[in-house]
């Protein structure tokens, strides 16, 4: 872990952070994907767009354990998703959940910073992380010590985001992360959140049904029909060439 | 209270070395009389005697003495023949004991009375009508009603109405209210014991068993075949002392004047000093401390006795209860089968529960307590693992994210938020056990079930109530105290 955040960006910024390799995947006897191959890059953005149902979320809890291939492997860097010891590689890899998720008997801060205090981190450093996170979500301190239910929904999930962003892991994972957030904020949280990740690069899958979102924060864009994906590369190239007749509605609908 | 304690151990102090003599007794009012007059005849001649009295009936008595938990109890020859030797018709006294040798008893002499079954009329229309015998229903047309136990008993009616060739109907009726209904007239014959105190009351006569139905049930001492010899000399002087009349009378002075069995015994202990070779002196002496018996120091040692069982039982439940729950909440299956378990706990009755105890670990305090921690266990189980495993499917997928180890999802989330399920289990198992301890009465573990089974069985209200108030009290109290203890340790929502 050490290692891979000490090596230049430039050097690994095209390789291939997160792969997929001839994955399948079904519930019962309702198949998600059938032998999907995906890569997706290094210290980018990727973002994973498609309808709901299109397997958006289950591809994203590939990536951490949280669902298990049929068939085929997941590789996070370099090393293939383990059937034990999820618990530490999962510490090693952010992530915002749908909803925000947080836990309702913990404050706004204890949310945010219990995995950092089981990490051993000491008070000071993490109340100092925490204090920085809170600015860049534009949520004032008075937060700190409220419950989830004392807060508004936007609020909690950019709680959620804190969370996710704690341990400036390598890899960040987030699931619909603006959603509940008002139009205005957001565009505010965009910044914010380049600017995050500017200090603190990491390998970025977002996944969202807003088309405009992920042309504004991704780097790399894969748009996701019924488990399959059906197109994928730089948003502007993506976008302007839609190469199936769903991604065509998808852009137009959106976008136009 | 210092002056309570003081009385009580008087009479430890002027006992011998020896062992204490345990005289038990079953939970009905002359079975508590019987067995003090036993236990103060033996205390005037100087021997240390401890009660365990009100036990549950026939069967917890017998294991009781069986396995030297007491050493002796009044018993009944019928009850005997019936109930535990199975022997046919109406054996005397040595067919029994010749049975009992096999279980290491002996039934001493007789008292001289025949508590049985009786069909009784009011004094006026058996003048009236000229009614003598149980036949003698025959000639004419009554109103019949009996208790609904006698009415189903193949010993009780049905049997008898086809030994006397009897083609009444008989109705049924709740047995406490059977005298006042006969006495006021709205009916005319029901079933008693023929040496209930309130046949004198009301003035009822007993019709005749001539044609003998009824099995006799003749009173006297059951000991084990190695009492010794200062027991059995001290208690030689009761023999035939008692017939119907007198034990009616003695009955009689319980449920109709309120007199406590205690005062009633020592009455009939003093009245008889000469027949009992006792010294005036020491059967006063008896009369007098018991007089001096405080009922608030009664209460309050039944109230403290009631908090230890229901305390214990509970902080055991608790532990082992909520420990149970952490090793098994991960796997449904064990889950299911533990809760499974303890559900079947609940279902035994609680007196066939205390039974069950009794081979196992004797009577008194030890086992009214494990049978309460088997009834307390379920509540606390249950609703603990329902809580752990029912945690919302998100927030645990969301602590599985985060890379939270399956004790850290405990300790962070599981825990927390089934806290308030848990203290509802506990709370629940807590008021059950309060309730539930009252029977430990019937095993001899005391408590605040100690006066309603005396009350009860001398149908005495004020006794009864002496047990229930406190024990609804305590009830609700600890019902509210958990609540806000609850509120105080409950994760905020």
């Amino acid at each position: 872990m050490e290692s891979l955040q000490t090596m230049s960006d430039t050097e690994l910024e095209t390789d291939a952070a997160i792969v997929f390799q001839g994955v399948s995947k079904s519930f019962g006897n309702l198949p998600i994907f059938s032998n999907l191959s995906l890569m997706l890059p290094k210290n980018q953005i990727s973002a994973i767009v498609g309808a709901s149902g299109s397997g958006k979320t289950t591809l994203l809890q590939m990536i951490n354990g949280l669902e298990r291939p049929s068939a085929g492997s997941v590789h996070v860097l370099g090393e293939e998703v383990p059937s034990q010891g999820l618990a530490s590689f999962r510490r090693r890899i952010g992530y915002a959940v749908q909803g925000a998720g947080l836990f309702p008997h913990l404050t706004a801060r204890h949310n945010v910073t219990l995995v950092a205090q089981l990490e051993g981190w000491s008070e000071d450093e993490m109340q100092q992380r925490f204090q920085s996170l809170l600015a860049s979500v534009g949520l004032p301190l008075d937060v700190a010590d409220r419950l989830p239910r004392q807060l508004s929904g936007g609020q909690q999930q950019r709680l959620g985001i804190c969370r996710a962003l704690m341990l400036r892991q390598p890899v960040l994972l987030l699931d619909e992360p603006f959603s509940a957030v008002d139009p205005i904020t957001r565009l505010g949280l965009y910044e914010s959140f380049a600017d995050v990740r500017r200090t603190d690069p990491s390998t970025t899958v977002l996944v969202t049904h807003d088309l405009r979102e992920a042309k504004r924060l991704a780097d790399f864009m894969v748009i996701l029909d019924q488990g399959e994906v059906v197109q994928s590369g730089a948003p502007e190239h993506v976008l302007e060439n839609p190469k199936t007749p769903y991604a065509e509605q998808l852009i137009e609908s959106q976008l136009s | 209270m210092v002056f309570g304690l003081m009385i009580c151990g008087g009479h430890t102090l002027a006992a011998s070395e020896s062992e204490p003599v345990v005289v038990g007794s079953k939970n009905f009012g002359e079975s508590y009389l019987l067995a003090e007059i036993a236990a103060q005849a033996l205390e005037a001649k100087g021997i240390t005697v401890q009660r365990q009295f009100g036990l549950g009936g026939t069967l917890i008595c017998y294991e009781a003495l069986k396995s030297g938990e007491i050493d002796l109890y009044p018993e009944y020859t019928g009850t005997l023949s019936q109930a535990v030797l199975n022997l046919p018709g109406s054996p005397n006294r040595s067919q029994i004991n010749q049975a009992l040798v096999n279980d290491g008893l002996e039934l001493l002499d007789e008292y001289g009375f025949n508590n049985t079954y009786a069909i009784v009329v009011r004094d006026a229309l058996a003048d009236e009508l000229g009614l003598k015998t149980i036949g003698d229903l025959n000639d004419h047309q009554l109103a019949l009603a009996f208790s609904h136990e006698f009415l189903q008993r193949e010993d009780g009616w049905p049997g008898l109405a086809r030994w006397y060739e009897l083609d009444q109907v008989g109705t049924g009726i709740q047995h406490g209210l059977a005298y006042q209904a006969i006495a006021d007239g709205a009916i005319d014959v029901t079933d008693a014991y023929s040496t209930d105190g309130e046949l004198q009351r009301y003035s009822l006569r007993i019709l005749k068993d001539d044609r003998g139905f009824f099995p006799e049930y003749r009173a006297a001492t059951l000991v084990q075949q190695s009492a010794s010899p200062e027991l059995r000399k001290a208690l030689i002087g009761l023999h035939n002392m008692l017939d119907e009349a007198s034990i009616q009378a003695l009955n009689a002075k319980m449920v109709i004047e309120g007199l406590s069995y205690q005062r009633v015994a020592a009455d009939f202990i003093k009245a008889n000093a000469e027949r009992l070779a006792l010294p005036e002196q020491t059967a006063q002496q008896a009369t007098r401390s018991l007089i001096q018996e405080n009922w608030v120091v009664e209460l309050w040692g039944h109230f403290v006795r009631h908090l230890q069982l229901t305390g214990t039982a509970l902080a055991a439940a608790i532990i082992v209860g909520l420990g149970l729950s952490l090793l098994v909440y991960q796997r449904e299956r064990l889950a299911e089968t533990v809760v499974y378990f303890c559900g079947l706990m609940q279902t035994v009755p609680s007196l066939a529960l205390l039974a069950l105890m009794i081979p196992i670990f004797g009577i008194g305090f030890l086992p009214a307590i494990i049978a309460l921690f088997l009834y307390s266990l379920l509540p606390i189980v249950r609703n603990a693992i329902t809580a752990l495993t029912n945690t919302d499917p998100t927030l645990v997928k969301v602590s599985r994210a985060l890379g939270l180890s399956a004790w850290e999802q405990l300790r962070y989330l599981r825990l927390p938020l089934a806290t308030p399920a848990i203290f509802a289990g506990i709370r629940t198992a807590a008021v059950i056990s309060i309730g539930t301890a009252t029977l430990a009465a019937f095993i001899g573990a005391g408590g605040l079930g100690e006066p309603i089974v005396v009350g009860l069985s001398l149908n005495d209200t004020d006794m009864i109530l002496q047990g229930a108030i406190p024990a609804a009290l305590l009830a609700i109290l600890v019902e509210l105290g958990f609540a806000a203890l609850e509120r105080k340790v409950s994760p905020p929502r």
